[in-house]
């Protein structure tokens, strides 16, 4: 007897949407949003570096298209990225593994998650932190002019 | 070709994950080694180049990303849906796109080193 | 030991003191569907008197029985044990008869059916597939000693409790569902066992009784299976009764990856049985 839908699942609305349960889940948000951006960079940068086999003219155009302060901006984006996701990728190998998430053992009132502790969970605000501190070091060499 | 289990491409996943980290790290400091308006202008770009260390680290970073960033992608693309031929596809797909990275960017490296093609 | 749980509680207490909101009616926001039926979905909203004490659940049950018959729950035990009234309150899965109104702010509860579930009725959803994904993981004891066939010869396993530790937690889940809602991958893997079938898979790799961990890792060991966890503790945030199951994914991961490897060691059946 078929009466239920076949599918209700909420789909990349969930993926989206990570306000709702806490900081581990803004933290996978984050590592997917990163990941995605940093491979869209990389495919990116391999395709503008080979300029460099079209000799000196090739590459000053491209450098011409690339180091513009939307660039840079840009650029600024790709460094806290790359510095959240390879430390909360860190954090992510550690905790995958059953490290730092604590011991099972008989839960009482209130409930309360022995792996949503805060020694991993610190983890995120340390790759948050690291991400915005090489953002900030990053402009001031982008945008700081030598 | 055999087809590795989930279990061994994950920990492929967390390795070159970590290999990754320090040799990327490495490659940005490279353009604080020098003055840092220098550091993009064609002779010193290609100096590096030739450096064969270098080199061997642009390779390195280019293979760890590959397979790191396209493994990540069959990931989320393996979750949005789970047909048959759309699993088939996007494990092709980003096998193909990995190599087709790994070769384009190592032309560059032979090309720009000087024994190119 | 009994004056520290009180002094626990009453902390916690004050904790939720101040998130209390004293209010002496709210309004309901349920959604109907009835497909079946060809009624499309939409919210009724229903006023409804509350108490400091009302659960959303009694709020359900007097609109049900004062406002409108028709509709659609399901519950039965009224204290979180049995699971069965999970549903989204004000976006996140909750258990209704153990969501007190005055936890929740506004004035405006919008109820809604757990989501990644198939849709049957207004609140309720089919746990078919959910159930399904649990007993694919093999949820029960498999050990070629136990003699259980055997009446005459029953005998037990020696477990310490520091090896029923190791899993006790994972065994208090309800299966209410309400895991498998938050995840994020089941929101869009549909071959995804879900966190409650492998926090159960955990639970019975770990427990020494069982002897069966190699083929339990087989079992989790794909494509869709362990791998596609990622962490996002979404699971361990709404279980009400503390089962933690992000916990007993990474651990069991963690056997897989080879962090933890010789921890386990299986029972030994007691040795009068081994006499006979």
């Amino acid at each position: 007897m078929e009466v239920a839908d076949r599918n209700n699942r909420e789909g990349m609305k969930a993926w989206l949407n990570p306000g709702r349960y806490g900081w581990e889940r803004v933290s996978y948000w984050l590592q997917r949003l990163t990941g995605v951006g940093l491979l869209a960079y990389f495919v990116g940068h391999i395709y503008e570096t080979s300029s460099l086999t079209q000799g000196p003219d090739a590459w000053a155009a491209m450098l011409e298209l690339t180091q513009t302060p939307m660039g840079h901006l840009i650029l600024l984006l790709i460094i806290g990225m790359s510095a959240y996701h390879s430390a909360n990728g860190i954090r992510l190998i550690f905790t995958h593994g059953g490290k730092g998430l604590g011991k099972p053992g008989r839960p009482d009132y209130p409930y309360d998650a022995v792996s949503l502790n805060y020694r991993q969970k610190s983890g995120i605000w340390i790759a948050l932190i690291l991400a915005a501190t090489a953002m900030l070091y990053g402009a001031s060499v982008l945008f700081g002019g030598e | 070709m055999t087809m590795l289990r989930e279990s061994q491409i994950m920990k492929i996943h967390y390795i070159t994950g970590i290999a990754a980290l320090f040799v990327v790290a490495v490659h940005i400091l490279m353009r604080l080694i020098i003055p840092f308006s220098l550091s993009l202008e064609y002779e010193n770009v290609i100096a590096n180049y030739h450096n064969i260390p270098y080199v061997l680290l642009l390779e390195s970073i280019l293979v760890l990303i590959a397979i790191h960033g396209f493994n990540g992608l069959r990931i989320i693309l393996l979750e949005l849906r789970q047909s048959k031929a759309w699993e088939d596809s996007v494990t092709i797909l980003t096998i193909v796109a990995m190599m087709a990275v790994i070769a384009y960017g190592t032309r560059t490296i032979i090309v720009a080193n000087g024994s190119g093609f | 030991m009994t004056e520290q749980i009180i002094e626990k509680i009453e902390k916690i207490e004050k904790k939720h003191e101040k998130k209390e909101t004293v209010r002496s009616s709210i309004v309901l926001k349920v959604y109907r569907a009835n497909r079946r039926a060809g009624e499309s979905v939409h919210y009724n909203s229903i006023e409804v008197p509350v108490q400091r004490w009302t659960t959303v659940l009694d709020a359900l049950l007097y609109a049900k029985a004062y406002k409108d018959k028709s509709i659609g729950i399901r519950y039965s035990c009224r204290m979180a044990s049995c699971g069965s009234c999970g549903m989204k309150i004000n976006g996140i899965p909750r258990l209704a008869c153990y969501t007190k109104v005055s936890e929740l702010e506004g004035s405006t509860i919008t109820v809604e059916p757990l989501a990644n579930f198939p849709h049957i009725r207004d609140l309720v959803t089919d746990f078919s597939q959910f159930f399904s994904h649990h007993r694919d993981v093999r949820p029960y004891i498999q050990n070629d000693e136990a003699d259980i066939k055997d009446r005459a010869k029953l005998s037990e396993f020696m477990q310490s409790p520091e090896d029923l530790d190791k899993f006790l937690q994972f065994s208090y889940c309800i299966k209410c569902g309400l895991c498998y809602s938050a995840c994020p991958t089941v929101a869009t893997d549909t071959k995804f066992p879900g966190p409650q079938a492998l926090s159960q898979a955990y639970r019975y790799f770990i427990d020494n009784r069982d002897a069966a961990g190699k083929e339990r890792e087989n079992i989790v060991d794909d494509r869709h299976g362990i791998w596609r966890c990622h962490f996002a503790g979404s699971c361990s945030s709404v279980c009400p009764k503390g089962v933690d199951p992000a916990l007993g994914i990474q651990l069991l991961r963690g056997h897989l990856l080879g962090f933890s490897k010789n921890e386990k060691k299986v029972a030994d059946l007691r040795e009068r049985s081994k006499r006979d």
